[in-house]
């Protein structure tokens, strides 16, 4: 009970800040939580059932082309193009672990990033249909959700927000569900689930499909709801910017996606207002803390002050 | 203890007041009456790809708002810019403009180069209704992609450059001729719009070799070149480029060869004296603006080039290898000028002033050569919210770039449907 009051508190709170706070915030907390769906479908695969994926950005942006693409070429409305989204991150998640899932650690890691790569190349290549490199912008519209645009501050805001609180409560669930115990032993020592009765591989697809569907419903929220969609969203370091969240917010937790999302998002704003080597800076800041913390922040609070935090 | 308040001052108190009254009485008297300054939010590739752009963006920007101010600011107020590095990321790129419009305070945005960065971050300068000058030569823009606070007011667009390189090209080199072009949406334009461009001139576009982006070898390709080909049309971009211009150099030796044409985005920032590069003498390059100073270069060029910092081969005064993006970077002055008359056209005042700000930008049409356009004349069309201008081709000779012919304004204007002017607001 404790945790789905902190949880539904967090929520309350960020539903406050959102509407309470200057345009400029309020635009900002609608791309942290978009950017926090997209964290928190990367730790149900890495945080708890511990796939060390490379490949997200691929399922981002399978998600955000699934949704642009029948918007730019069909006039797709939002809320069907977001359906579409959610989709074609799973989809491609199934496709593509349904492969991957043959391989483990290290090789897992690498096998996805080489499918995100191929899938990045096959943007550009397809620069006819996709707008390549370049990328499009998303019709005005399409950018239009239950009558409402999404192109304004509050209506924007309130359109991530529930993404993020579905995706969070939907987490919350499976985690402490007898499923979310399978997908901690399977972290833990798959063999010893195997003995227990578990299929790891399908357990595993499991898990992934639905990482995908969180990170394909991200990346079409965020196509839709800033109006553009490009090819740099399937590269490299899109894989690796949920990776930084869950470390930083603590792999593991429910909580640390959004946590890990907000302070790097707050600390680029700020190391960048102070010296044009922001860069330089949150590297360090990073360094600093999984060097002091490396279980991410709600990892040290799991461990020094709540253990039962999800 | 003692207190002291405005109504029963100390004697410290009364005796620092008369002085600070005294040295603000010997201020100068334009500091009196000047208003708040012109805030110009610059988003700059400081990091990222197009991080050697953005070095010499900042310093053209930095040059251009120093004249400006010392010649009295824009409309009475003196001109602040505001850089702010987006990464040459079209996610940061959007969040950067979210900033310079929202707590940065900025009255208008400019700067942008790559595409992508562009296109990432128009929408929200649309939703936030500031104007967003970009520096960019996209298509993007006059192709009516955009919305209606977005111009190009700098440098002409990809499409109108290579339109006019096409009937130079045809009457000068060849009419058989081949594409070599990197396989994504800047070699994409090329293409395009320089296949239409040549078949207008009775030329032919034989073969089009597409290279993947990873690649870093090109000898592979080389063979599908057909051994008929009169011109070789070449736009590869990026660290690979030296290892293209050699390994071609190796594939054709001393013997027969094309005519080699390129757009210098390939050489931008390279010293074209640099080893490796010699195969590329007696070739020909567009150039935006001629790097290497011409012989009959008048006083704004020169003036330019002093302000700016450049030399007379287009590198640092300061540092001989520091070498400049000389063809594009003119784009960043010329904007900040427009921006000036615009301003001073429309009376903006404030924010509440941005649509007039933009109605005043689109009724604007001659822009002549001078301190103010050092690269030439140039036409702004407000339906499409583009500047055309003159385009240079330039010979290697001796590993420098000699211009050899200018095209008019004329060769590059086309027609397509674009008119932001019945856009709304």
């Amino acid at each position: 009970m404790r945790a789905w009051a902190v949880h539904l508190a967090v929520l309350a709170a960020l539903l406050a800040a959102g509407l309470l706070l200057p345009g400029y915030h309020t635009t900002n907390l609608a791309r942290i939580l978009v950017l926090a769906t997209f964290a928190a479908g990367y730790n149900l695969a890495f945080g708890y059932t511990g796939l060390l994926s490379l490949g997200h950005a691929m399922f981002f942006a399978a998600g955000m082309y699934a949704a642009a693409l029948p918007a730019w070429h069909w006039g797709w409305p939002a809320a069907p193009a977001l359906l579409a989204g959610t989709a074609g991150g799973a989809l491609m998640a199934l496709a593509t672990g349904a492969l991957a899932l043959r391989t483990a650690g290290v090789s897992f890691m690498i096998v996805t990033l080489m499918f995100a790569q191929a899938f990045a190349l096959a943007i550009l290549y397809f620069n006819g249909w996709t707008g390549g490199d370049e990328g499009f912008v998303i019709p005005s519209a399409s950018r239009h959700l239950f009558g409402t645009s999404l192109a304004a501050d509050t209506p924007r805001f309130l359109a991530a927000w529930s993404l993020f609180a579905l995706g969070l409560l939907l987490s919350l669930a499976l985690v402490r569900s007898r499923f979310g115990r399978v997908m901690v032993a399977l972290r833990e020592n798959e063999e010893r689930a195997r003995m227990l009765g578990i299929n790891p591989f399908a357990a595993k697809l499991k898990v992934l499909v639905i990482s995908g569907a969180w990170s394909g419903a991200a990346g079409a929220a965020y196509a839709l709801l800033f109006g553009y969609a490009g090819g740099s969203f399937a590269g490299i370091q899109y894989s690796i910017l949920p990776m930084l969240y869950v470390l930083l917010g603590g792999a593991g937790t429910t909580l640390g996606a959004v946590l890990g999302a907000g302070l790097m998002f707050y600390l680029t704003e700020f190391a960048s207002s102070v010296t044009s080597a922001w860069l330089f800076l949150v590297g360090l800041v990073l360094v600093v803390l999984v060097l002091f913390a490396p279980k991410g922040i709600l990892g040290w609070v799991r461990a020094r002050l709540w253990r039962e935090l999800p | 203890m003692t207190t002291t308040s405005l109504f029963t001052p100390s004697r410290r108190r009364v005796l620092q007041g008369m002085g600070a009254g005294l040295a603000t009485a010997a201020l100068p008297g334009h500091v009196w009456g000047q208003a708040a300054p012109l805030k110009i939010g610059f988003q700059l590739h400081r990091t990222g790809i197009g991080a050697a752009y953005g070095r010499w963006y900042e310093r053209t920007t930095t040059a251009a708002a120093a004249a400006i101010n010392a010649a009295g600011g824009i409309a009475g107020r003196q001109v602040e810019i505001l850089y702010e590095d987006d990464a040459t990321d079209p996610k940061r790129g959007a969040e950067v403009v979210e900033k310079l419009a929202g707590p940065s305070g900025c009255d208008l945005i400019m700067g942008t180069l790559f595409s992508h960065v562009v296109m990432g971050a128009a929408p929200r300068a649309g939703e936030l209704k500031i104007p967003y000058l970009v520096c960019s030569e996209g298509y993007h823009v006059a192709s009516g992609a955009l919305n209606r606070w977005v111009l190009q007011p700098g440098i002409t667009d990809v499409r109108a450059q290579i339109s006019t390189m096409a009937p130079w090209v045809a009457s000068t080199l060849g009419k058989k001729v081949t594409m070599v072009f990197p396989d994504y949406a800047f070699g994409h334009d090329h293409r395009d719009f320089f296949t239409t461009a040549i078949a207008a001139q009775g030329g032919e576009v034989i073969a089009q070799i597409a290279i993947p982006p990873t690649e870093t070898s090109f000898t592979r390709y080389f063979p599908q070149i057909p051994a008929e080909t009169e011109v070789l049309y070449h736009v590869m971009v990026g660290p690979a480029v030296l290892t293209f211009v050699k390994e071609l150099g190796e594939f054709y030796g001393t013997g027969a060869k094309p005519a080699l044409f390129g757009f210098i985005d390939s050489l931008e920032a390279v010293d074209t004296a640099s080893p490796g590069l010699e195969f590329l003498e007696g070739s020909h390059f567009w150039e935006g603006h001629c790097r290497a100073k011409p012989a009959d270069a008048g006083e704004a060029e020169t003036a330019y080039r002093a302000a700016v910092g450049v030399d007379d081969n287009g590198a640092s005064v300061s540092d001989a290898k520091d070498v400049s993006t000389y063809a594009h970077m003119f784009s960043c002055w010329e904007t900040l000028y427009f921006i000036k008359q615009a301003v001073e056209a429309s009376g903006y005042a404030g924010p509440a002033d941005r649509q007039k700000l933009v109605e005043a930008m689109e009724a604007v049409t001659d822009l002549p050569e001078g301190a103010e356009r050092p690269q030439g004349p140039m036409r702004f069309d407000g339906k499409k919210h583009q500047a055309f201008g003159v385009q240079n081709i330039s010979k290697m000779e001796g590993g420098k770039l000699v211009r050899v012919h200018q095209t008019t304004i004329e060769e590059g204007l086309y027609d397509n449907d674009t008119d932001y002017t019945a856009m709304s607001f």
